[in-house]
């Protein structure tokens, strides 16, 4: 909050100070009162925006107008790399952690470190101070002038300075960033406890518990009507329940199918088409639910327990409430 | 061998410390107004071309005709595709967040329109008697621009997935988020190893310094990561995954509509003509003839408007590599492409910065022939291989050898296999079972044993 403000109300004043001195032009003057209210607006956005996604689209402008003003102040190499590095990367990871985690306004605000608005005043203070130095540094000192700072081209001038004038505070940076990044690993680390299971161990497992290889069929095919809730008839015309979604059937809602016509052997031997669900039909459902289980071995209970997890993710997929 | 490393030597030699090599002075604002309408008019040309030319080719490599009813060989199809999206009913979702919805499409398509603004098309010609270089403006960092013009393009995409406040475009958004800062990473790691070798950042100078060889050559591996990356940039298959129809039905695109989407749709042609182009400046000798045409009448084809020809050979060629990979590869799985980003191509594009950068470094300050450099490298490596096959080989653990005795179990891995070289199945269980049927059919099904699954 304090940093916008500063940076709101300090800005202005320093390019007055430049411009009276003769050291802008008038069309760098005009762009700067052109893009710098828009900045302060996007400033001020990123404090009042109620939703997480709106604040960081603010920052994303805020840094693209301070690139404009980099650039016509012939600081091209800054303007450039702070789009490429900050907006392209720094805050593409921020919104790529808003739209994963969802950030919402209606999140809880409770301050969970102890102290924690001190430390926010103490480094707002210091942030101030540092920004106060700056300006100072820029208006009272003497200029050498952009032909000179600029003169093997705005890149080598500004590795000069980083690689040298400035280069253990670069390693040090260098050295808190890679110390922050280690401390997220250990962080979120956790030991794998069970081994990997890949596209190749779920194939073989699938394979071990016996149950259908392909997808499977989709409900409705063949049958009378298409609806979602009508198995679908296999190739010897009985209806597969596996085709309904076994949501309906946990519900009692898939269709007790006695539209579907299906071959059914009378006792005279003919084979005629009869509603499912006459009495032939559910002598031989039966049947099929007696015939032994091929699961059922050595790997009887790794199967099962299979089954069963994609049972039940199969249900979360498909938003089953128990 | 030594031809290609004074012609090296020599490309190193015009890499002087001027930062911009393209001459604007004689420019003034109508060759400017020229030059921008000229890019935008053959940005938007050449993406209906494109569209075609895609459809077409991607046709013939699966043996059909592709489209070939409106105009001549199908041209106007594009043309006709395009009336028809901007006819369409504008949709716009009533849960959506109207202003980034909107802005979302407009973000795409400028930020794809501003990369070519720095790509030299040719070298200084006449128009309308101004000497001025065939583009549009150049400065010491031009190529990096290029690079922050690609990532706040990306935005584009992010934005439209999260403001149509859907399942399906929200994924995709998070997926162009995760890509793009995968990807760019590498691209901008490929890239740094040209910045080296020429000593600049601005396209023109680094088109002048590639003056006998095209840094292709040299910075194979750099060049190869580029291209692999410039696909995932642009979100191209087989590294579509922002917008996988098989599993996000649109991705960030199923809620737009008519205009909306349509622009979505160019900025993605228009970003495949702009890496196109920015493989050709910076690998492939930018305008300059290949080798049989440069060598003609001392280099007349270099100067002039011929180079504009050379440019747009080299960028089509990018384009058909584009097609030529859509037709053929299927879309990776999203594990499996982040596991090439992140565990492939950057360290790949690490480790060969550091190489070009260490060679760079010791001829700069050791004053080393690049001749002599190279074979000490080649010698080291010689060692260091000659020493691995010395070294005794870890003792690997033997393979199971089956016995011959041990009767084979088709069943043993748990699901049924044939049998190997050696290995002879056990006599069928239902060869009995057959033999006894025929021979006692009055028995029937009662005494039919169990199936036997195992």
């Amino acid at each position: 909050m304090s940093a916008a403000l500063d940076a709101a109300v300090l800005a202005p004043a320093v390019v007055m100070s430049l411009t009276e001195s003769g050291r802008t032009t008038t069309g760098e003057a005009v762009l700067f009162w052109v893009i710098a209210p828009i900045t302060v607006v996007a400033a001020f956005g990123l404090l009042f925006a109620r939703k997480a996604v709106h604040a960081a689209l603010s920052v994303v402008l805020v840094m693209i107008s301070l690139a404009f003003l980099y650039v016509a102040q012939d600081a091209v190499f800054l303007g450039v790399v702070q789009v490429v590095v900050y907006t392209g990367a720094v805050m593409m990871l921020f919104l790529f952690v808003l739209m994963l985690v969802g950030v919402d306004a209606s999140d809880s605000l409770v301050e969970t470190i102890r102290g924690q608005r001190w430390i926010g005043w103490l480094a707002g203070i210091g942030l101030g101070v540092v920004l106060v130095s700056v300006v100072g540094r820029a208006t009272w000192a003497t200029p050498v002038g952009l032909a000179e700072a600029n003169a093997d081209s705005n890149p080598v001038g500004v590795a000069r300075l980083v690689f040298g004038q400035h280069v253990f505070a670069f390693e040090v940076v260098g050295a808190l960033l890679v110390t922050a990044a280690l401390g997220a690993l250990v962080l979120t680390h956790a030991e794998r406890l069970t081994p990997r299971r890949g596209q190749r161990e779920r194939a073989v497992a699938r394979v071990r518990a016996g149950g259908p290889l392909t997808p499977l069929p989709a409900p409705g095919v063949y049958a009378r009507s298409n609806a979602m809730d009508v198995p679908a008839l296999g190739p010897d015309g009985r209806p597969l329940e596996q085709s309904v979604s076994r949501v309906l059937r946990v519900r009692g809602q898939a269709a007790d199918s006695p539209g579907t016509l299906v071959p059914t052997t009378r006792p005279d031997g003919t084979v005629t088409l009869a509603p499912a669900g006459s009495a032939g039909d559910a002598g031989r459902r039966r049947e099929v639910e007696a015939r032994p289980d091929p699961t059922v071995g050595r790997d009887a209970a790794e199967a099962g327990s299979d089954a069963a997890s994609d049972a039940a993710s199969d249900a979360a997929a498909e938003g089953v409430r128990p | 061998m030594s031809a290609l490393l004074g012609a090296v030597d020599a490309g190193l030699g015009t890499a002087a410390n001027v930062p911009v090599t393209a001459d604007f002075s004689q420019d003034n604002g109508w060759i400017w107004l020229l030059k921008a309408v000229a890019l935008v008019a053959f940005l938007l040309t050449s993406v209906l071309i494109a569209i075609w030319f895609e459809r077409r080719v991607v046709a013939r490599m699966q043996v059909r005709p592709g489209p070939n009813v409106h105009g001549p060989l199908g041209l106007l199809q594009s043309l006709a595709d395009a009336m028809k999206l901007l006819v369409k009913e504008d949709v716009t979702v009533r849960a959506a967040d109207r202003l980034v919805y909107v802005l979302a499409p407009l973000i795409a398509v400028f930020c794809s329109l501003l990369t070519l603004a720095v790509i030299p098309f040719g070298p200084e010609v006449s128009i309308f008697g101004v000497l001025t270089p065939l583009q549009l403006t150049d400065f010491p960092v031009a190529v990096l621009y290029v690079l922050a013009c690609a990532s706040v393009g990306v935005y584009g995409l992010v934005l439209g997935g999260w403001a149509s406040n859907s399942t399906y475009p929200l994924l995709g958004g998070v997926r162009s988020t995760a890509q793009v800062i995968s990807y760019e990473l590498a691209m901008g790691l490929s890239l740094v190893s040209v910045f080296l070798m020429s000593g600049s950042m601005s396209t023109s100078q680094i088109v002048d310094s590639q003056r006998p060889l095209w840094w292709a050559l040299p910075l194979l591996p750099a060049f190869v990561l580029y291209v692999i990356s410039m696909v995932g940039e642009t979100n191209r298959l087989p590294f579509d995954l922002p917008e996988a129809e098989g599993e996000l039905v649109g991705g960030y695109t199923t809620e737009y509509s008519s205009m909306k989407f349509a622009w979505f749709f160019l900025a993605e042609y228009i970003n495949m003509l702009n890496v196109s182009a920015v493989a050709t400046t910076l690998f492939l000798g930018g305008w300059r003839a290949p080798w049989p045409l440069s060598a003609i009448g001392d280099g007349v084809l270099n100067t002039g408007w011929w180079p504009v020809l050379w440019f747009l050979a080299k960028v089509w060629g990018f384009m058909f590599l584009f097609v030529w990979i859509r037709g053929s590869v299927l879309r990776f799985r999203y594990d499996q492409f982040m596991k090439l980003g992140w565990k492939v191509l950057i360290p790949a594009a690490l480790a060969w910065v550091v190489c070009v950068a260490v060679v760079q470094g010791v001829r700069q300050f050791a004053d080393v022939d690049l001749r002599t450099l190279l074979l000490a490298i080649a010698a080291l490596f010689a060692v260091v291989f000659v020493v691995a096959l010395a070294l005794p080989e870890g003792r690997r653990p033997e393979p199971p050898r089956r016995r011959r005795d041990e009767p084979f179990d088709p069943f043993a891995g748990g699901f049924p296999v044939p049998p190997l070289p050696g290995q002879t199945l056990p006599p069928s269980p239902r060869k009995d079972r057959a033999l006894a049927q025929t021979a006692r059919p009055a028995d029937g099904p009662e005494t039919e044993t169990p199936e036997v699954t195992r």
